[in-house]
């Protein structure tokens, strides 16, 4: 069994401390033209039952037939989670009936998955980092829609997402607090969008988590689990674990025990509910589907894909730390989005890393996240976010008047270097100037010079008064010594 | 000219190169006859006007000198196979007046050779029966009668009784069959006609409707061996939309009619030689050896070990197949659909009233084995017992053995409500030596050996190598050649 919680991850109990036990099965849409067996498009969208194939309505005599592009996209998220990969792996029914499951089944793999285990290295905070491990990923079919608000008596159903391919990433039971699992999808999101396999939009659904609960004794043997199904955000991952964990301890605490079921989490109410009982579970009734020939490739055609992997973040990390200097923090941050590590990139080439790696997480960032703008959106490119870094490095301006450059920029556009000219934001280091300025602060403020003498740190406010005259133009280094010449101080 | 549909399909094929014939009159012969046969209801769905117009058309490209493979020549095919634009039931009721917009693999084949299509003929619900007594469409009756019992209606067998008895009645010059345990060539057997199931994979499933995909394959029923052959060549081929389709040459099968057969090593096994065989079915068989023989192929007793298993072990796998490939059949997107309350009902009563009584017993069979607790037990355990039976035949094969002989049925046809109504295992023992061949994926072929002392025809099996249907093609050839020759029944049955 995985590690025992740190004892701060703990929950307080009436009766004392109690441990989480957190597993995850996400489905994670895979990026591909296609369907899983069928031609019809798999594109998000389009009215109702536009992208419905023969194949996908189950009509009489219609047959599957892999999408090898879907295979190739589950060995590359394998390989991207360090897994081992099948070079045989068996399609199986899973049999139930719903109206939006057209075939009566959904083609998955059950006993022989095309990735076995792997590894997720999940960043939990700047100072703590857990492994989590991957027990398996298998493809298979997504279901369609079922509409029951179009009409009061009858329902309707929208097969467009119906054998859209799916990978079912299942997790080992490696995760001690909803800090823990939100990290790992998080990470897991990262690891998916760098491959290009599955997008990680939660909101549109191509991304979805079954959340596995229980709680024990720190040290005790696992306690009987819940699965919380369908959570389609990484906050409500978070909070449905929370008030789940909250529930199972409630409940031990009175001398109730779990019963193993499947639970729905309701984000308004803030509760996890009775979905269906394990008395109520499915015979799912598996078994290979016929239709389909074990799926089998060798291991150059894995070997092949491995060499057109791009760069993974955990290398990339690795990589930002050793050739840029950057704090492990610094790098974690920048490497969670491709885009963002390649902006940064492109910022930093031949130019001061860690001062672009400050600019990129504290302005550039800080203001996408404000504005709720993706890194691909940026209004500050990359090249304009180098200049201004560059009239930082020159000396051409201060760090004060780059903030107010960034400002103009972001909401202006235009060329930095020419903003700066055509509005005279040049930095003063011309000495003279500065002295004219601050010899009138010296000489208007006599009381303030005398109180200065005793208490150096009224410094401050002088060089304050000093960027006031000057439009905060004047370089502070400047002044700075300027003023501590004149002050004696 | 005297009556066309007296002309085999080889021979009907040779009339219309040398333009002693047309396709319209041919086409319309058979119509005329189609239409004063249907006591023997055979088809489901007749379609006239389209055959029509695949003759015209025909007879315009023969004028050209443009003639295909089979151009004109008109066909029946079994309501199994999805028809573009025309009704398709499987003989079910569930299916009600379903209409495909798509043609099935094996049918597009035969119309792209320029085959003139008649209509759809009957079957067993789902091909599910051996005597087509399950068709929610009513029982087809074989033209076939018991010597001295003109009452009784004879089956025509199943699940292909519709195309078997409209090939014996002369109402088309060869039609599609399917088979999953024996429903070409039983049926085959039963009106004396020649039927051929191929390799596992060598026709494609797809526009099929499915009834236990791992077995299921395509052939065609005839009146000769050649006709067979002629057909099986247009029917067979790859396809990249069944991906259990071999892409492997389909070969000039009517050079094989009539090669030689010297030399040839045939596998008796004697484990076919079950308690309680006729005396009359064990002399077929013991006479077919002979006739190979005489042609110069060298007979040898084999051992099929596993085959006592094999009965038992097809009625877990199919039925486990037939469970999920007819959960489509729901009442949400097509066919039948009965009013619930909710959706539950709204699927209990659909397919309560849709399925026929042998379809629900299969289904609940194959629902049964497939469930937890009982997988491993049944099902998993007859996936084992079905490689064991594949060993027995590739351990024949690689001890130089060219083909096996059987006996095709452990009986002649039987009446109407003869069998099975009160157990129906009765009727599944009628696959007894048909089944194995479709739990190994071989080809297999039913060929009259005569008739039997009712008046019924009789039928011999031979079993071949994966696809080797060529060497089969060759040895129902030479055992027509030597068999009493079985003449057309006389048309009781015709109106008018």
């Amino acid at each position: 069994m995985a590690t025992e919680a740190a004892p701060t991850k703990l929950i307080k109990g009436a009766t004392g401390d109690w441990e989480v036990v957190i597993g995850m099965e996400i489905h994670a849409q895979v990026t591909s033209n296609a369907k899983l067996f069928s031609g019809a498009s798999a594109e998000y969208g389009g009215a109702p039952n536009d992208h419905v194939s023969l194949v996908d309505a189950a009509m009489p005599g219609m047959l599957p037939v892999i999408n090898e592009e879907c295979v190739k996209q589950a060995i590359r998220t394998g390989l991207g989670l360090e897994a081992k990969i099948n070079l045989r792996s068996v399609f199986d029914r899973k049999n139930y009936f719903y109206p939006d499951l057209p075939q009566g089944y959904q083609i998955s793999q059950f006993k022989h998955p095309i990735v076995g285990e792997g590894v997720v290295i999940v960043d939990v905070s700047p100072s703590e980092r857990i492994t989590v491990g991957i027990e398996r990923l298998h493809l298979e079919q997504d279901a369609g829609k079922s509409l029951h608000d179009l009409s009061a008596t009858e329902s309707h159903v929208d097969l467009n997402r119906s054998g859209v391919a799916l990978m079912e990433i299942v997790s080992k039971p490696d995760m001690r607090s909803a800090e823990e699992a939100r990290a790992y999808v998080s990470k897991l999101r990262t690891i998916l969008r760098y491959i290009g396999s599955c997008d990680g939009n939660m909101e549109q659904g191509s991304l979805r988590a079954d959340v596995n609960v229980s709680v024990r004794r720190p040290g005790a043997a696992l306690g009987t689990r819940c699965e919380i199904k369908n959570v389609n955000s990484i906050r409500f991952i978070g909070q449905a674990i929370e008030v789940e964990a909250r529930r199972q301890i409630g409940i031990l605490e009175d001398g109730g025990k779990i019963d193993q079921e499947t639970r729905l989490f309701d984000p308004g109410k803030g509760e996890t509910r009775s979905m269906r009982s394990k008395e109520e579970a499915h015979d799912y009734r598996y078994f290979p589907d016929p239709d389909l020939l074990p799926l089998e490739f060798d291991q150059a055609y894995v070997d092949a894909l491995q060499g057109e992997l791009p760069e993974l973040p955990d290398a990339k990390r690795a990589r930002f730390i050793a050739q840029y200097g950057l704090s492990p923090y610094d790098a974690g941050v920048l490497v969670m989005e491709r885009a963002a590590a390649d902006y940064f990139e492109e910022t930093a080439k031949g130019r001061d890393a860690k001062l672009a790696a400050n600019w990129v997480i504290n302005e550039l960032f800080g203001r996408l996240n404000k504005e709720g703008l993706d890194v691909t959106r940026s209004p500050v490119s990359s090249r304009a976010l180098g200049a201004i870094i560059d009239l930082i490095s020159q000396n051409v301006i201060s760090g004060k008047i780059a903030k107010d450059l960034f400002e103009i920029v972001w909401t202006e556009g235009g060329d930095p270097k020419e903003i700066v000219k055509t509005r005279g934001m040049k930095q003063v280091t011309d000495t003279g100037a500065i002295e004219a300025a601050v010899d009138a602060v010296i000489a208007a403020n006599p009381d303030k010079v005398e109180q200065a003498k005793a208490k150096p740190t009224m410094l401050g406010w002088f060089v304050g008064q000093v960027m006031k005259q000057t439009g905060g133009k004047a370089n502070p280094q400047v002044v700075n010594d300027l003023l501590k010449r004149k002050l004696g101080v | 000219m005297s009556d066309p549909t007296h002309l085999s399909l080889a021979e009907a094929r040779d009339a219309l190169k040398s333009k002693r014939l047309s396709a319209v009159e041919l086409t319309q012969a058979h119509l005329d006859a189609i239409e004063k046969s249907r006591a023997l209801n055979c088809f489901i769905t007749e379609t006239p006007e389209l055959a029509l117009s695949q003759a015209r058309e025909s007879d315009t490209r023969i004028a050209r000198g443009e003639a295909r493979r089979l151009e004109g020549l008109p066909l029946g095919i079994k309501d199994l196979y999805c028809s573009k634009g025309v009704r398709t039931t499987a003989a079910s009721r569930i299916l009600d007046d379903f209409t495909p917009t798509y043609e099935s693999t094996v049918s597009a084949n035969l119309l792209r050779d320029g085959a003139a299509t008649l209509g759809k003929l009957n079957l067993d619900e789902f091909a599910m029966g051996s005597s087509n007594e399950t068709s929610a469409f009513g029982p087809v009756v074989s033209p076939w009668r018991r010597a001295g019992d003109p009452d009784a209606k004879i089956v025509p067998g199943g699940s292909s009784g519709g195309s078997s008895a409209a090939v014996a009645a002369h109402l088309c010059l060869g039609a599609t069959a399917t088979d999953t345990g024996g429903s070409i060539r039983q049926p085959a057997a039963f009106t004396g006609t020649v039927g051929i199931k191929p390799t596992y994979g060598r026709c494609s499933r797809w526009g099929i409707v499915a009834f236990a995909s791992s077995l299921d394959q395509a052939g065609p029923i005839a009146r000769n061996v050649r006709d067979a052959a002629i057909m099986l060549r247009s029917m067979a081929g790859h396809d990249p939309k069944d991906t259990t389709s071999v892409d492997t040459p389909v070969p000039d099968y009517e050079a094989a009619v009539g090669a030689s057969v010297k030399g040839r090593r045939i596998g008796v096994p004697k484990e076919y030689r079950i308690d309680g065989m006729s005396a009359e079915i064990a002399a077929l068989w013991d006479q077919g050896a002979a006739w190979l023989k005489d042609a110069g192929a060298e007979i040898v007793e084999i051992s099929l070990p596993h085959t006592r298993y094999a009965l038992p072990t097809y009625y877990i796998i199919a039925p486990a197949e037939a469970s999920s490939n007819l959960a489509r059949y729901d009442g949400v997107r097509y066919g039948r659909r009965e009013q619930g309350r909710d959706v539950i009902e709204m699927y209990e009563k659909t397919r309560a009233t849709g399925f026929g009584p042998e379809v629900r017993r299969r289904i609940m069979i194959g629902t049964y084995v497939l469930s937890a607790g009982y997988y491993d037990a049944y099902y998993v355990r007859a996936q084992k017992v079905r490689s064991l039976i594949k060993r027995d035949f590739d351990e024949a094969f690689a001890s130089g053995v060219d083909a096996v002989l059987t006996p095709a049925t452990p009986s002649t046809a039987f009446a109407q409500g003869e069998k099975g109504a009160a157990d129906p295992v009765e009727m599944y023992l009628n696959d007894v030596f048909t089944v194995t061949v479709n739990m190994a994926g071989l080809p297999g072929v039913a060929v009259p050996g005569g008739l039997a002392a009712n008046g019924l025809p009789l039928g011999l099996q031979l079993i071949g190598r994966p696809f080797d249907e060529e060497t089969l093609f060759s040895l129902a050839a030479a055992i027509e050649l030597t068999a009493p020759k079985i003449e057309r029944p006389r048309p009781w049955w015709r109106e008018g």
